[in-house]
């Protein structure tokens, strides 16, 4: 019975392990093309599990969403106007603090979030342990290690992210307190941005973007990326495949 | 401010252990990539070969490389702390 479809976004530094997962979660059912009007490619398949669909997006490698490369802009938009029902945020587990950034920021826009802590064979070897527990305790989502070139973990994140789907996981991501200067803006700036965006975008971020002076943020709000619209027939036909 | 003596990671030689203390940008975009590559205060780089032409350079920051033009590495400031 297959009862909901729901979108993930896998999203990472470069070269953490993203497309090997994609394709563990995946197998053949994918597609791959570029977003509109950007020279990004991007690839997303369908699984099932436990009788729901997962439409799976493979998001451009980035170490921010900030920097305002065509790749960063891909992604923060996915996450801003697609609104995915959660992010599996992929992290090396031999480079956890470079890849953390890129983790805190999404934490700052979404809480449905899953940390995959990838390369966990990797880390073995080189005698680094993850202390799991700890981290998902102090980020306030799941973290699962993983390695999906080996598919170790895979049953444990897929467990994660049926439990999430279904509302059974109650996150609290960590929300960085700034300075005195910056909370008074952001306090100041709150009930603006909610005025005028409602509750569908996450205000507390918008506010620091806007503090930030983000211009690109802004060009996007003013005209939204048309990434809702999927490139139909290519889609449809590599994606049909479902299991009951 | 390290005893004075401050110097810019550009000045740095392959082999050079430099340690960060100030990303000194005039152009914001650029202060936030850099912070975003992993080059933070407090942080340590290893200088990795230069190429062939003499820029960009290749550091070693947080456990991946990472290629900076002159004009980019010229605006992290810190100190070296060893060469090997
Ligand atoms: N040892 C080990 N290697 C892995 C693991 N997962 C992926 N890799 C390897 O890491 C490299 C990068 O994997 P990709 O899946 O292409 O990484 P990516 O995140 O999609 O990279 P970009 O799309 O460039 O950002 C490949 O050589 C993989 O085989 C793992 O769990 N363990
Ligand atoms: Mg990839």
């Amino acid at each position: 019975m297959t009862d909901m479809t729901y979108t993930i976004a896998l999203m990472g530094n470069p070269n953490t392990g993203k497309s090997t997962l994609f394709n563990v979660l995946t197998g053949l059912r994918q597609h791959t093309g570029n977003w509109p009007g950007k020279t990004v490619t991007h690839a997303e398949g369908e699984f099932t599990y436990r009788g729901a669909t997962y439409r799976l997006v493979d998001l451009p490698g980035t170490y921010s969403l900030y920097s305002n490369s065509a790749d960063e802009e891909v992604a923060r938009d996915f996450l801003l106007f697609e609104r995915p029902d959660m992010t599996i945020v992929v992290v090396d587990a031999t480079a956890l603090e470079r890849n953390l950034n890129l983790a805190l920021q999404v934490l700052e826009m979404t809480g449905r979030v899953i940390v995959a802590v990838n390369l966990i064979d990797e880390a073995k070897k080189k005698g680094i342990h993850i202390n799991t527990k700890k981290l998902a305790a102090k980020l306030g989502v799941p973290v699962v290690p993983i390695s999906a070139r080996n598919r170790e973990g895979i049953d444990a994140l897929l467990d994660t992210v049926d439990a999430m789907a279904h509302g059974r996981i109650n996150t609290t991501p960590l929300s960085i307190q700034y300075s005195p200067d910056i909370e008074r803006g952001i306090a100041k700036l709150l009930p603006l941005v909610k005025d005028i965006m409602g509750d569908t975008y996450p205000a507390r971020w918008i506010a620091l973007r806007l503090l930030d002076g983000d211009a690109s943020l802004l060009q996007a709000l003013k005209q939204p990326p048309q990434l809702l619209i999927k490139e139909g027939n290519a889609y449809a036909c590599c994606g049909s495949v479902k299991s009951v | 401010m390290a005893q004075g003596k401050r110097c810019r990671l550009s000045d740095m030689k392959p082999g050079d252990r430099f340690r960060i203390e100030k990303v000194d940008v005039p152009d914001p975009m650029l202060k936030r990539r850099l912070l975003d590559l992993g080059f933070v205060p407090g942080g340590e780089v290893k200088v990795g070969p230069r190429s062939p032409l003499g820029d960009p350079t290749a550091y070693r920051v947080c456990g991946t490389t990472i290629a900076l033009r002159k004009e980019e590495s010229d605006y992290i400031y810190g100190e070296k702390i060893r060469h090997d």
